[in-house]
């Protein structure tokens, strides 16, 4: 962060809260970053000569007359090739023990594409994964997070969606991730030989909450310079956006801001979706994906948190434990991906649909068997088939560990409903029957 | 001499500036930052400080940056070319910015200033007319577009001069008009209005006395719109409220559709972006892109023009009734416009309502919806906006400000369900819940009696009674058992499902099932009915069950076949013998 010589020096705070400090100083513009007592700073409100400032690290033990230097410009990050590989910090510093970043210099949080300039999506992004790539299958431009309670392994699985998808470049926004997990991220990504697409924005819990707020605006403005600049297909991963959003409440608290929901900011919505939006497919082949991931309280979506997001994203995806087989599954049900009528039997092949719709289901069926099994009502025999039929199903497609072709996820759905049904019980078109029911 | 200021304070959008000179509440002005102008609309003055939402990003504005007022309020340009395009919110139009992204400061032309009409008279000189009379008309692709005296011209004048028939820009003069003492004003094809004030201009604004079809069944036969009426449409997110929406801007039996794409998904838009040129119109055989205005303010972009959009698109549509026609004007989602109002009023410190909205939210939606409506023009024809919204409530919960204020001042209610969502029963229209007040009025029902059958709204009341017993004997049937209820129980409850998967359930996505005229669902809803109306026994529930199955089986083919085909015959007739059979 470079710093003007000729810039004047401040040294006297009017007043200082947890987040903020505020002080005299005249010819600062909205926006722009400063120092205070060596620490970075961003002016968020100005009423005449009285500027205010959050300071992202927290302002423990600023005193009141401390340094304040104003930069003169917007948080920015240097793009170029050389981002690939690096770790940086919120920031956008190396935390790699790697040289600087040199690059050309883009401020943050840049403008929207305007929307009629964008393509419509329409690239499958595969993720060997059948919950995700039968059920709901992912586009390439698309925005959506992994909905999970925090006990769920979904860093994991949103790593290795990001390793198998099929792009250029992927970019990891980490907000409050706890060491274990930053260091899993990278030696997995080390390990997969991948290093030289990766680009990663941290911020680890033990580092300042208000920190998170510049990560992904940080991470998309790389994105932005890949998709844009270089036309690449960019993947990247949000995790934790609940802490994010619990930072800008953290904020909002501070600034005197009336809460609305939840003790959320009433902008909750529109600062979310500033970030999500970002996803696009480019006109002249460049893509940014988003996949992210909120923790929700014990799997409450009303919170407005998840319901903010959910009314922004594409769709969402739902971890859970299937009791039966104890494996973690991507819920069909409350899983869903809105874009993926966009490559379904257009990009696949001709029976995809009707496998998913069919096998989602049954298993559905199977879930009212369970049921009328628990009020203690007698099965039928269909009831009992659903019942055989759903371990195998949660086991062999929905499961998070499956890792196969789309096509054999097919040809899976194809022999469970042979081994468990008859084509009449199942309504499937009559063409696709004789085709494939072998 | 305009009146000018300086910033004096910053807090995101929400800036103060000390004025000079007297500024008027909601006038424009343009904030001046390096080579940019960013627009602005005041919003509350306290003595010489003003506060004004800038419509852009404030990121680099400096206390002390100039400030010029334009002594008019947001405006929008009126005039031929408005079909087929593609707004902002502010009506800045999208397809003409170069750039890949939206450049801050950057303000397009709404209307092709080149671009020539065929223009033919109407009035001839010497003719008296008043605000909103057409003076000539021209083609804008099929729809006669009426050149209107601007509505901002108050009294009668007279017209002096009209240009013959030939070709002419929006802005060339096509007639000259004299007041009462003789003072001379020049027409041209365009003129400007401020979108917070309700077209006026006609004569009265009756009762709301027929029906707007969608061909959507859940809404035309259980809770029809009618021309002129207002209707919301609240769901959760994955009930598919933009679905519904989508399918009923195809289908319409519209002239005019206004689209406002109001905080929402870009990528729905851009889905309509692209799929709007391609589709026909299936009564007018032309493309529906011809008949649209797409108003398209995404969740990303600035906050303030969002809360402009809703009014911008009204707006338009009010233009098009003074012409004479049938608008729809579809909004998505009015939530993210409330929400807008929340962020203002948040930063103005104003002291908060209900989950923090602005204390006067209700009058404010109250105050926009009231200005759909079928009005009487002039001339004695009619023209009408019917508007039609979206709610987003917050975790699902309709007991929420926005879904609240609007269910006092909309008069169709439609509750998507999040259980029919998933089990996939679309739309998820809850045939409980919803309602429609229309199906109670008088003009209302001597409509239906004319154009359908005299006791029509009795048959909808039926079949709505056959869907909430059927409510009550499932839940029966679930606490006590297939075996454990009397047979009247099932019968009643697959009765229900009769109704449900016929009539109300719908596919979006078939060509043929996705759109029923009246009168196809007239004849379906007879079908339905006849057949529950039957008595029936059964000694044992699974052959209830199975028949009842099998009926829905067949029905469903009729609803997939073209009405009145041999193939739709076929099934009929094989429905009668199933039905004879058991009887």
């Amino acid at each position: 962060m470079s710093s003007n010589i000729f810039q004047k020096i401040y040294t006297k705070l009017e007043s200082i809260t947890k987040a903020t400090v505020t002080l005299k100083a005249t010819g600062v513009s909205n926006d722009e970053l400063a120092k205070v007592a060596g620490r970075l700073a961003q002016v968020v409100k100005i009423k005449g000569d009285l500027v205010t400032l959050q300071v992202f690290e927290g302002t423990e033990g600023i005193p009141t007359n401390a340094e304040v230097e104003f930069f003169g410009e917007p948080p920015a990050l240097n793009v170029g090739e050389e981002l690939s590989g690096r770790f940086l910090n919120a920031y956008g510093e190396p935390i790699d023990g790697g040289p600087k970043v040199e690059g050309i210099r883009r401020y943050i949080g840049g403008p929207s594409v305007n929307p009629f300039k964008r393509r419509q999506p329409s690239e499958l992004i595969p993720t060997g994964i059948a919950g995700i790539d039968l059920n709901n299958t992912l586009v390439s431009g698309q925005k959506i997070p992994f909905f999970a309670d925090p006990d769920q392994p979904y860093n994991q699985v949103m790593a290795d969606v990001a390793l198998r998808a099929d792009v250029d470049k992927i970019i990891l926004g980490g907000m409050g991730l706890s060491n274990d997990d930053y260091l899993f991220f990278r030696q997995k990504f080390e390990d997969a030989g991948a290093l030289n697409k990766i680009i990663c924005f941290v911020n680890t819990t033990e580092e300042p909450p208000v920190e998170r707020l510049l990560i992904p605006d940080m991470a998309l403005t790389a994105a932005e310079y890949f998709a844009v600049d270089k036309n690449e297909k960019v993947l990247v991963l949000l995790t934790d956006m609940t802490l994010y959003a619990d930072a800008l409440s953290i904020v909002s608290n501070r600034m005197d801001q009336i809460p609305s929901k939840d003790s959320m900011p009433g902008s909750l919505y529109s600062d979310l979706a500033k970030i999500y939006e970002k996803a696009v497919q480019l006109p002249d082949g460049g893509s940014i994906t988003i996949i992210a991931v909120t923790t929700l309280n014990d799997g409450d979506i009303t919170h407005a948190i998840p319901d903010n997001t959910g009314y922004i994203t594409e769709g969402q995806l739902y971890l859970r434990k299937d009791t039966d087989t104890g494996k973690i599954i991507v819920d069909p049900f409350r899983s869903l991906s809105r874009l993926k009528q966009l490559v379904i039997n257009k990009k696949t092949r001709e029976d995809h649909s009707q496998v998913m719709n069919t096998g989602v289901r049954l298993f559905a069926d199977a879930a009212n068997a369970k049921t009328k099994l628990e009020n203690g009502f007698d099965l039928s025999d269909y009831d009992m088939r659903c019942l055989e039929y759903a371990k195998e199903y949660s086991n062999k497609l929905l499961s998070i560990d499956v890792n196969i072709k789309i096509e054999e996820m097919l040809n899976t759905g194809w022999s469970l409903f042979r081994k468990y049904f008859k084509p009449e019980e199942l309504g499937i078109k009559q063409e696709l029957v004789d085709k494939y029911w072998k | 001499m305009k009146t000018t200021g300086k910033v004096t304070g910053i807090v995101s959008n929400l800036v103060t500036v000390e004025v000079n000179a007297p500024v008027a509440q909601n006038e424009l002005c343009y904030i001046e930052l390096e080579d940019t102008k960013l627009m602005a609309e005041v919003i509350k003055v306290n003595g010489s400080s003003v506060s004004v939402q800038v419509y852009e990003s404030t990121r680099g504005l400096k206390v002390g940056c100039s400030v010029v007022f334009e002594g008019k309020m947001l405006e929008v340009s009126l005039g031929p070319g408005l079909l087929s395009s593609n707004y902002d919110g502010l009506q800045n139009n999208l397809a003409t910015m170069e750039d890949v992204f939206l450049k801050r400061g950057e303000y397009t032309a709404a209307l092709d200033a080149d671009k020539k009409w065929e223009f033919t008279p109407i009035v001839s000189a010497g003719a008296t007319v008043a605000a909103a009379d057409w003076l000539g008309e021209v083609k804008e692709g099929w729809l006669p577009h009426k050149i209107m005296v601007p509505f901002s011209f108050a009294g009668d004048y007279t017209v002096k001069q009209i240009a013959p028939q030939g070709s002419y820009t929006i802005n060339d003069t096509i007639a000259t008009l004299t007041d009462s003492k003789g003072e001379e004003f020049k027409v041209t094809m365009c003129q400007r209005w401020p979108v917070k004030v309700a077209i006026k201009g006609y004569k009265e604004k009756p009762r709301p006395y027929r029906i707007m079809e969608t061909g959507v069944r859940a809404i035309d036969t259980f809770n029809p719109i009618a021309e002129g009426g207002t209707g919301f449409i609240p769901g959760p997110f994955g009930c598919g409220k933009t679905v519904i929406q989508h399918a009923i801007a195809k289908q319409a039996e519209a002239d005019v559709i206004i689209m406002a794409a109001c905080g929402e998904r870009a990528n729905e838009v851009v889905e309509i972006f692209k799929e709007f040129p391609e589709l026909i119109d299936s009564r007018t055989g032309r493309k529906l892109i011809e008949r649209t205005t797409i108003i398209c303010n995404t969740s990303n972009m600035p906050v303030a023009a969002r809360e402009a959009s809703v009014y911008t698109a009204m707006t338009i549509a009010e233009y098009y009734r003074a012409m004479g026609l049938k608008v729809l004007l579809l909004a998505d989602s009015t939530s993210r416009w409330a929400q807008a109002l929340r962020e203002m009023s948040n930063r103005m410190e104003e002291l908060p309502g209900a989950d923090a909205f602005p204390v006067d939210l209700s009058s404010i939606i109250s105050n926009f919806y009231s200005r759909a409506g079928i009005v009487v023009l002039n001339n004695g024809q009619t023209g009408s906006v019917t508007f039609l919204g979206t709610v987003s409530p917050a975790g699902g919960n309709l007991k929420e400000p926005v879904t609240e204020s609007t269910k006092k001042c909309a008069r169709c209610f439609y509750a998507l369900n999040q259980n029919r969502a998933d089990s996939k029963r679309y739309p998820a229209i809850d045939p409980i819940d919803s309602y429609s007040k229309y199906l109670e009025y008088p003009e209302m029902e001597e409509f239906f009696t004319e154009k359908l059958s005299k006791d029509w709204v009795s048959k909808v009341l039926a079949a709505r009674n056959i869907t909430l017993r059927g409510k009550e004997a499932y839940d029966q049937i679930n606490i006590l058992g297939d075996d454990g209820v009397p047979m009247d129980y099932h019968l009643r409850y697959w009765k229900s499902e009769l109704v449900d998967f016929i009539l109300l359930q719908q596919d979006a996505f078939d060509a043929i099932d996705c759109q029923t005229p009246l009168k196809r669902q007239e004849y379906m809803l007879n079908l339905v009915l006849d057949i529950c109306n039957k008595e029936y026994k059964f000694s044992r529930f699974e052959e209830c069950i199975q028949f009842f199955k099998s009926l829905i089986n067949i029905m469903r083919q009729m609803n997939f076949s073209e009405f009145g085909s041999s193939r739709f015959n076929e099934y009929q007739k094989q429905l009668q013998n199933r039905v004879e059979n058991v009887l």
